[in-house]
């Protein structure tokens, strides 16, 4: 069984966002990049897909301009038998032009499930597994919390607003990951090494144009130096003052 | 030339979500920018009884797929056919509600429509006939203005930031029932239920007031005076990633990047030392508390009212005199 991973490589979640002089974009000098958070879960589910099969390649996809590489190379050490980047210019490019050139290295290939993340933590945008469904014609199960598979057909479980949503469908498909659907794991030494020899390929794609563009990015406003009222229980009879009367909030 | 906006209303067991009104009275809002009419699109089993209802809140007309086939979600089904009535209106913006399905339905029907689409958008503007958003990115650390290059925008708006106005109280707006123009053999996964959770308990992201705990309240006993707090307010208990992954509380309460983002009125924050990825869950809410034994931690820098101490004896305390004003 063939199972492909998109994964993005994002600003890490500790960072502290400043605007570029472009007034439109991200100043990435100081800006430290990792794997999508939620691309971990997408990535651990298809291992454990390829282990419980006893069969199998897992193939990492990453759309970016060629500075993924190390990352890529963690997701070899985890575990994934190759990986490819496709290269593109990607500063303007919005997830519908991502998706497209993920679409159509899969649909080259013998793929029969795609693992992504519900979304990347650099634009928020929740979108490229949808795009890339579509361009599939695949069916899109999007932040799955719990996977189960009986052959090809699988349930599927997801949070949805006051309950959880059992899915079931037949492969092939498109699933995205949502934090808590496995525990991923470390990369062992041993995986480090055989990580070295694994191929990692680059291969130059063109991109659509996109279809939104970016006018301008701008910081929220900053909320009023925090005071700390005083200490201990003491200080509670004030503080629930301090929200009635000060705040209005009660 | 795309004119007028189509919403989609979101309804579960015959009843509108409150988004579903919050979307068609944005789109009645901005009609005049957009020229045309404002359309609202309902798509489930039984929805025909409560479609007219959107015309109180500035809906001209209602599309309804009323089958069998929608009496389960699924996205393959619901996109089509919301695809099917963006190709009756031809509108210049669809508004979809960011909730779990209308994200999925957002990215997809503006996939197969082949037009743009923003996720979580917190405004919506028309400029010189093209709709242009805000939302946030970067774990709203920051907040990008899109405009669509070509074509038509999806907007899945953020739950509970349009105000839901009936702008016309009482009008009922005319109904048009369409039937589907696909195959159900093209839907290859679907809802087969829902479980509901073991106990009906408040949401975090839809509580006005939110109590959060986090790895401070040292074991899954610690919850106690933080539901006891939350009992006498009427709040929804919520939690730091750090317990969550310890298993002392679900994920559906999770509150930060990698959980949900609140924007109650009053947030209190309990043994949580305000990583930056929990700020980006909450810093938005209007009023935050916090309690910590730690005057170093970084929560205190959000917080409007910081107490330093030990949450479970703060906490009682806080109960009791709540108590007695309310
Ligand atoms: C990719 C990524 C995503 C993440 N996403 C999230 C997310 O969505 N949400 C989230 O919350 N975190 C998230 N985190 C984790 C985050 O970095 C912190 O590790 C986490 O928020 C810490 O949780 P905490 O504040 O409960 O625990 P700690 O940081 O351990 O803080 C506990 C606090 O409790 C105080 N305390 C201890 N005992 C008491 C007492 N008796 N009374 C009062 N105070 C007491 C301590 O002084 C301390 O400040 C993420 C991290 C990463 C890398
Ligand atoms: N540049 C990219 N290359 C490969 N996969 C991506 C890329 N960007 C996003 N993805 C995948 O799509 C998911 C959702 O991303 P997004 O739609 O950008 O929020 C991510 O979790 C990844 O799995």
């Amino acid at each position: 069984m063939q199972i492909t991973v998109c994964v993005a490589v994002t600003p890490s979640t500790e960072t502290k966002v400043k605007v570029a002089p472009d007034g439109k974009s991200l100043d990435v000098a100081e800006v430290k990049f990792e794997l999508n958070p939620y691309d971990e879960f997408a990535l651990e589910e298809a291992l454990r897909l390829r282990e419980a099969r006893g069969e199998g390649q897992v193939e990492v996809l990453t759309v970016g301009d060629g500075s993924q590489k190390e990352e890529i190379r963690k997701c070899l050490a985890r575990g994934a038998d190759s990986a490819a980047i496709l290269k593109a210019d990607t500063s303007a490019a919005d997830s519908a032009a991502i998706a497209g050139a993920l679409a159509a290295r899969i649909g080259a290939g013998a793929s029969q499930v795609v693992f992504f993340g519900k979304q990347a933590v650099d634009g928020d945008n929740s979108q490229v597994p949808a795009h890339v469904a579509v361009a599939l014609d695949w069916p899109l199960v999007g932040k799955v919390s719990k996977l189960a598979f009986d052959g090809d057909s699988f349930t599927a479980q997801r949070e949805i607003e006051g309950g959880v949503e059992i899915i079931e469908g037949r492969l092939p498909a498109v699933f995205s990951a949502e934090k808590g659907l496995n525990e991923p794991r470390y990369p062992s030494l041993k995986g480090i090494m055989a990580a070295k020899k694994k191929p990692l390929e680059e291969v130059e794609v063109q991109l659509e144009a996109a279809r939104v563009t970016c006018l301008s990015l701008g910081l929220p406003p900053a909320r009023p130096e925090g005071r700390i009222v005083g200490e201990g229980a003491a200080v509670a009879a004030e503080v629930v003052r301090l929200l009635k009367e000060e705040a209005k909030v009660i | 030339m795309p004119q007028g906006i189509l919403t989609f209303a979101e309804q579960r067991d015959g009843s509108f979500k409150k988004v579903a009104f919050e979307a068609t009275s944005a789109a009645a809002a901005l009609k005049a920018d957009f020229g045309g009419k404002v359309t609202s699109v309902v798509i489930g089993k039984g929805v025909q009884a409560i479609a007219a209802k959107l015309g109180a809140y500035g809906a001209d007309e209602v599309l309804a797929f009323d089958q069998d086939l929608f009496d389960k979600y699924s996205t393959g089904g619901y996109g089509r056919a919301l695809v099917q009535a963006v190709q009756v209106c031809d509108p210049a913006l669809i508004i979809v509600p960011a909730t779990t399905m209308g994200r999925d339905l957002a990215a997809w029907a503006a996939a197969k429509l082949g037009v743009a689409c923003a996720m979580d958008c917190v405004e919506i503007k028309a400029e010189g006939g093209k709709p242009r958003v805000r939302r946030p990115v970067y774990a709203g650390k920051a907040f990008a203005t899109l405009e669509p290059t070509t074509g038509a925008l999806v907007a899945a708006i953020r739950p509970n930031v349009f105000a839901a106005k009936e702008s016309a109280p009482g009008t009922e707006a005319p109904v048009k029932v369409l039937p589907i123009e696909f195959s159900a053999e093209s839907i290859r996964a679907m809802v087969k239920r829902i479980a509901a959770p073991a106990e009906a308990r408040l949401d975090v992201a839809e509580a006005d007031i939110v109590v959060a705990g986090g790895r401070g309240i040292g074991s899954p006993e610690g919850w106690a005076p933080l539901e006891e707090l939350a009992k006498v307010l009427g709040a929804a208990v919520g939690a730091s990633r750090a317990v969550v992954d310890s298993g002392w509380r679900d994920h559906a309460d999770q509150i930060g990047q990698t959980g949900k983002v609140v924007a109650p009125t009053l947030y209190f924050a309990c043994g949580i030392s305000g990583a930056i990825q929990h700020l980006a869950g909450m810093r938005t809410s209007k009023v935050i508390v916090a309690i910590n034994k730690d005057p170093e931690a970084p929560i205190f820098k959000v917080a409007n009212y910081g107490i330093v101490g030990d949450l479970f004896e703060v906490l009682p305390a806080l109960t009791a005199e709540f108590k007695k004003v309310l």
